[in-house]
């Protein structure tokens, strides 16, 4: 193809990508090394019959001009990254010199927001890709073993958790954990504690979460299996059989290798979609007890007060922990494509 | 495979109908459960008293007369216009998959059609987007939409949705078109078509099942968000997500809670029917780009 075809071929996305992807990008690296004006402070002389005194007010129309002259606020370099807010690194140190095991050390840190955050997100992550893979495997072999006419309806239902809107899928799960929904009943029933709530424990609530974050992955992994298991070699099992492989021996030397370039596909979506895990954290008001990065975002964006520098380093640091993940995608496409 | 099934032997079979057992319960019942109960009153959806009363419907029996109501839907559509939000959401939709579309069409054929480096260069610059949080990308919006006064109209949402949604379309109907054998368009060519007429006249008509499956992830895609429409769009303007959770944070005084339930069956209802139709291009769609590696 001409390169000037391509050209104008391409303008009209490229131009959306580079304004609505790759501007704000480099918008919020920018805004995340300034904070907002200090308000004008104003020395102001009254006297009155008994003398005359100094008091400072606020310049309120002083401090609207200068906001509105310059938007961004003052340039503070790290100084947002650093606070408390963040990486705290002042908190770090105090907390690493006064506490004397690392369980200590941990758990002070787990109530530093950002730390808080990450913690769950790479939790959440490390914990939900591996049940996803191996949820969705059993899943696809079980339903490839299945009668032909019963597939297309058990395809059906798998597909619901996935599809649905995951605000509205969290939802449904957290009213039936609620203590007065069924399983939040069953669970007092099984525990034997009729004051048992998932929403007041912290270990119950991470639970939950990770619980709704394999059921709406599942059928991810599930379907993309399933497509693999359609093109496994039907002489190669055959041959297998033949040499006196039994079932699981053939799972685990034909089936499982044909799907292992499959399985680095899922794991890498799965890496990705999970470290933003947000929405589920707004159904469940889980905020007491568990954030994550895109929670603490959209937390400071929100509400009456909207932090924006605070949100812009929020921002920026997601942004490295995402590159971080994807590098490993990065250097295999790379390499797919030099093979080529 | 009805061979091999036969020979299987009790245990496997039995291994096999308890996984499907278990996970067709985990699927489904959430969501029958959850419509079951949008036709009854509070007290029986959160039953103190025993959960059965949510299946019987006993206090809803005893506080509107009948089994069944329909209070919580005439309170969301009605009392609280989520019809309101169900028009908005069904606009920025239709035009988020319109233009996504379009653009993602043409810049997709050209992807699949350059056999120079750049090409390359774009797709992973595009697979790099992908991989950005929506919710990044609003504090970067933020700012900007304040000060040009763009914040709170549904167009600025529809061209952030189209925007966001670019990398991934782009990726899609690259390996669709990657399929179409390129002698099509290269003979048409040597009749004397440009570019434009070869892809408008030779491809545009083999493409649609490829583009069809590409438009139901961006209408998922835009049908779905919360991130972006929560806080980009005014209140007049809001979608149904933002909508359902708005009901969960101002109206929690008795009965309201089943606004929120009878909107969130609402919201399932056109999802169950795409999937109902369209399922085997779902599947297709969710394998395409990893069966071929």
């Amino acid at each position: 193809m001409k390169h000037k075809s391509f050209f104008w071929f391409v303008l009209p996305s490229a131009l959306a990508m580079l304004l609505f992807i790759f501007f704000p990008i480099v918008s919020v690296i920018i805004q995340s090394f300034h904070v907002e004006h200090e308000q004008v402070i104003r020395n102001v002389e009254t006297c009155d019959l008994f003398g005359c005194k100094q008091s400072t007010t606020i310049d309120q129309e002083a401090t609207a001009a200068l906001r509105k002259a310059k938007p961004l606020g003052q340039f503070a370099g790290f100084e947002t990254y650093l606070d408390r807010n963040h990486l705290a690194v002042s908190d770090v140190k105090s907390t690493w010199t006064a506490t004397n095991s690392w369980r200590e050390f941990g758990s002070q840190m787990l109530n530093l927001p950002f730390y808080k955050a990450i913690g769950f997100t790479l939790t959440f992550t490390f914990v939900v890709t591996p049940l996803v893979i191996i949820l969705g495997f059993a899943i696809a072999v079980a339903v490839n073993s299945a009668t032909k006419a019963l597939r297309g309806p058990l395809i059906f239902f798998s597909l619901l958790p996935m599809m649905i809107t995951p605000l509205v899928g969290a939802l449904i799960l957290f009213w039936m954990v609620d203590a007065r929904g069924i399983i939040g009943a069953a669970l007092q029933y099984l525990a034997g504690n009729p004051e048992l709530s998932v929403k007041a424990s912290t270990p119950l609530m991470w639970i939950m979460l990770m619980v709704y974050g394999v059921w709406h992955a599942a059928p991810f992994a599930f379907i993309v299996y399933y497509a693999g298991l359609q093109t496994v070699s039907q002489d190669t099992l055959e041959a297998a059989r033949v040499d006196g492989a039994n079932r699981w021996l053939q799972i685990r030397h034909v089936v499982i290798p044909h799907l292992l370039p499959l399985t680095t596909f899922i794991a890498l979506m799965q890496l990705m979609d999970n470290f933003r895990v947000f929405e589920p954290i707004v159904s469940f008001s889980a905020n007491a007890h568990a954030t994550s990065l895109s929670w603490a975002i959209f937390n400071d964006l929100g509400g009456e007060t909207r932090q924006l520098s605070s949100a812009a380093a929020t921002s920026v640091l997601t942004i490295i922990g995402v590159a971080i993940l994807l590098s490993p995608v990065l250097v295999r496409t790379w390499r797919d494509f030099d093979r080529k | 495979m009805s061979s091999k099934a036969q020979r299987q032997p009790a245990v496997v079979t039995f291994f096999v109908v308890a996984v499907l057992a278990i996970w067709m319960i985990l699927a489904a019942f959430p969501f029958l459960w959850t419509f079951w109960g949008s036709f009854k009153v509070e007290g029986d959806f959160f039953s103190k008293a025993n959960w059965a009363n949510a299946l019987s419907g006993t206090l809803t029996q005893a506080e509107t007369g009948g089994r069944f109501t329909g209070d919580g839907y005439y309170g969301a559509w009605v009392q609280e216009e989520f019809w309101r939000a169900a028009l908005n959401s069904l606009i920025v939709c239709v035009f988020v998959v319109t233009i996504s579309l379009t653009l993602g069409t043409l810049g997709g054929y050209a992807l699949a059609r350059s056999t120079y480096r750049y090409a390359f260069w774009f797709l992973l610059a595009a697979l790099i987007f992908r991989a950005m949080p929506p919710i990044t990308l609003v504090s970067g919006y933020l700012p900007v939409f304040f000060q040009w006064n763009l914040w709170g109209h549904t167009a600025t949402t529809i061209i952030v949705l189209v925007a966001i949604n670019q990398p991934f379309t782009l990726w899609m109907l690259h390996s669709f078109f990657k399929n179409i054998p390129a002698e099509l368009d290269e003979s048409a060519m040597v009749d004397g078509c440009t570019r434009f007429q070869a892809f408008r006249n030779v491809i545009i008509p083999v493409m649609w099942p490829g583009v069809i499956t590409t438009g139901l992830f961006s209408f998922l895609l835009a049908y779905n968000d919360f991130a972006v429409t929560a806080m980009l769009l005014s209140k007049e303007n809001q979608t149904m997500i933002p909508k359902v959770a708005s009901f969960l944070g101002t109206t929690q005084t008795k009965g309201n809670v089943m606004f929120a339930v009878s909107s969130v069956v609402s919201v399932t209802a056109p999802l169950f029917v795409m999937i109902l139709f369209f399922q085997r291009q779902i599947v297709g769609g969710l394998t395409a780009g990893a069966v071929k590696g």
